[in-house]
């Protein structure tokens, strides 16, 4: 155990990743909380799937598998999947839920056709680019590991900037306007932060499963604190501590990938959370329900107590 | 012949899947059934390791749980006190990356590529048949689906009106005395055992795609609901058609393409819808004010 762990660290090439992985867990934290509490987690799902089409069309372009490029297309397919989400919700009876889910399956449907044309047309047939699917940590090379490391960065340093103003619009937007602040830019802002956490987060934990880094350690940290600051470090130090798990955990074996562990160790500190944190937990939840009832039963059987004495009756 | 039956494998899923998609965008539970169809991946990967075959029945036993079980923790979890979209995003990564764990590390006893997973090899369909007594009787997927339509008719057919009550208002069907949560969980397993037959045919996507896109644009172009689950079977047997014939011509993945013009015949029917379509709007806000 402890030589695996020095191992993990002499290594320097795992030593970035572990680190890239970690930064980036607790970036989309911190900003998973704010689309958490706007109930927009599963935007975070659609943003991921929609992904795939950017990626694929920043691939043919250049021919070459650079983190940057990736980034840069998929942050452009996922703003196209808001605004058609929003469009579609705007001017139709289709609602916000059902919208998310046609412009993910479509936007990923896309997708997919690209990328089994680039298979299938050979030039780019190792460009591991199947490797996006599920995600694969140790696949990435230093640049990659820069990048998301300045992403993460980028994203924390955004939310402590604009931590006020995030604050508001997503607890009462409605006052956020009356006071003056830019509601609508604000909003479009927090999304582009969410589409650059799910468009680093792709490459070390996989489409499908990135959504899980912005929602799970978020919902987590919801359960130990009532304040938003302290909800955010929790948000991140959940998200810090699975990118991490993740990241080692799939250096142990040739065929683990990344995503899968990363996301079953948010899981797991979400039902630790949801079981045993102090107040919200379901287990202080059902003790305190079990003294209210024993505290009420003994008020009760004072009071008829009470009452028979009151009425002339024997007191039993 | 065997594009005949990678076209009819397609047109099973199709209208299965989108005759259910009906009842979802209508309990506006569209995602729920996003999170079941990927989160019976764990059921499928644990019967292969159990059974050691691809054996149909077990499969869908053990998936059509793990689908309902989706549905219970979902619902466990919102009653707790957690918000609706949370839940199911938890709880449907939770399982899938189970799923996808316990299929690389058993690589080399499940016969079930990951890739596959998410896309299905609709194209190898033909390949995979089972005999019956010596008798040759035709795909596999084509019997698993088969049976499953079979079953989402029967159902619906029985207690249509009672399905209807519970999508439209489930307060009055619950004053009505109809048992509406038998009536949500016996969807829910329907909805599961689709995304389970159709699973290894056709991946995960492609039946998230025909449960919400199909229905969702036979929603744009009606308001009674036999006429919308009609609509909405038609569009899904066109997507499919239509869609193999893309995938020929752009050798590309035949379950991206379908759900591919699946999306373009919504927003076909999102621009020209006649009652509630862009332009039908358009044309009505110009009358009125020329009139004004």
């Amino acid at each position: 155990m402890l030589d695996w762990l020095i191992s993990l660290w002499s290594d320097p090439n795992t030593r970035w990743i572990l680190m890239g992985c970690t930064l980036l867990g607790l970036g989309s934290g911190v900003i998973g909380s704010f689309t958490f509490l706007r109930r927009e987690s599963l935007l975070g799902d659609t943003l991921a799937h929609a992904a795939l089409p950017g990626v694929c069309v920043a691939f043919m372009l250049h021919e070459v598998k650079s983190a940057g490029l990736f980034l840069a297309g998929a942050l452009l397919a996922g703003v196209a999947a808001v605004f058609c989400v929003s469009a579609i919700s705007r001017w139709s009876k289709i609602k916000p839920d059902a919208a998310m889910g046609i412009v993910l399956t479509f936007f990923f449907g896309i997708g997919t056709v690209m990328l089994t044309h680039i298979q299938h047309s050979g030039s780019g047939s190792q460009s591991g680019l199947d490797k996006y699917l599920f995600g694969q940590a140790a696949a990435m090379v230093t640049s990659d590991v820069y990048t998301l490391m300045g992403v993460s960065v980028l994203l924390i340093a955004a939310a402590m900037l604009l931590f006020k103003e995030f604050k508001l619009i997503s607890f009462d937007p409605g006052f956020a306007r009356g006071i003056g602040l830019p509601v609508a830019l604000l909003e479009h802002g927090l999304l582009i932060l969410t589409t650059v956490a799910v468009a680093a987060g792709i490459q070390a934990v996989g489409v499908v499963l990135v959504a899980a880094l912005l929602i799970t350690p978020a919902a987590a940290a919801r359960y130990w604190t009532d304040r938003l600051p302290a909800m955010l470090a929790f948000a991140g130090v959940f998200g810090a501590l699975s990118g991490a798990s993740g990241a080692a955990i799939s250096t142990l074996g040739e065929g683990i990938p990344t995503g899968p562990v990363t996301v079953l160790a948010a899981t797991l500190l979400f039902a630790v959370s949801l079981l045993l944190a102090p107040r919200r937990g379901l287990l202080s939840r059902a003790l305190r329900r079990r003294g209210l009832r024993a505290e009420y039963a003994r008020s009760a059987v004072q009071r008829s107590g009470a009452l028979e004495a009151a009425e002339g009756g024997e007191r039993r | 012949m065997m594009d005949f039956w990678i076209i009819l494998t397609a047109v099973l899923v199709a209208s299965a899947c989108s005759i259910l998609g009906c009842f979802l965008i209508l309990r506006r539970m569209a995602l729920v059934g996003d999170a079941i169809s990927h989160a019976v991946l764990p059921g499928i990967a644990i019967a292969f390791l159990m059974s050691g075959t691809r054996d149909s029945m077990w499969m869908l036993l053990g998936a059509t749980v793990f689908g309902l079980l989706t549905v219970f923790l979902i619902q466990t979890l919102q009653t707790s006190g957690l918000q609706s979209d949370a839940s199911i995003g938890i709880v449907f990564t939770a399982l899938f990356a189970v799923g996808v764990l316990l299929i690389s590390l058993n690589a080399q006893h499940i016969d079930l590529d990951l890739d596959c997973v998410l896309f299905g090899e609709i194209a190898y369909v033909p390949w995979d048949t089972w005999t019956l007594g010596g008798a040759e009787m035709g795909p596999r997927a084509v019997s698993m689906l088969g049976i499953t339509l079979t079953v989402i008719l029967l159902l619906l057919g029985l207690f249509y009106k009672q399905f209807k009550i519970c999508a439209f208002d489930p307060a009055m069907a619950a004053a009505c005395g109809i048992p509406v949560l038998l009536f949500h969980y016996l969807l829910m397993g329907m909805v599961s055992m689709t995304a389970v037959s159709s699973f290894e045919s056709v991946g995960a996507i492609l039946v998230v795609g025909m449960l919400i896109i199909p229905a969702a644009t036979a929603y744009l172009l009606t308001h009674r609901l036999g006429m919308m689950i009609g609509l909405s079977v038609a569009v899904g047997i066109v997507s499919a058609v239509s869609g193999y014939l893309v995938s020929y011509l752009l050798d590309a993945s035949i379950a991206g393409c379908i759900v591919s013009v699946a999306g373009i015949l919504f927003v076909l029917a999102l621009l020209f819808s006649p009652s509630g379509g862009l332009i039908a709007k358009f044309a009505r806000r110009q009358s009125a004010a020329r009139s004004a």
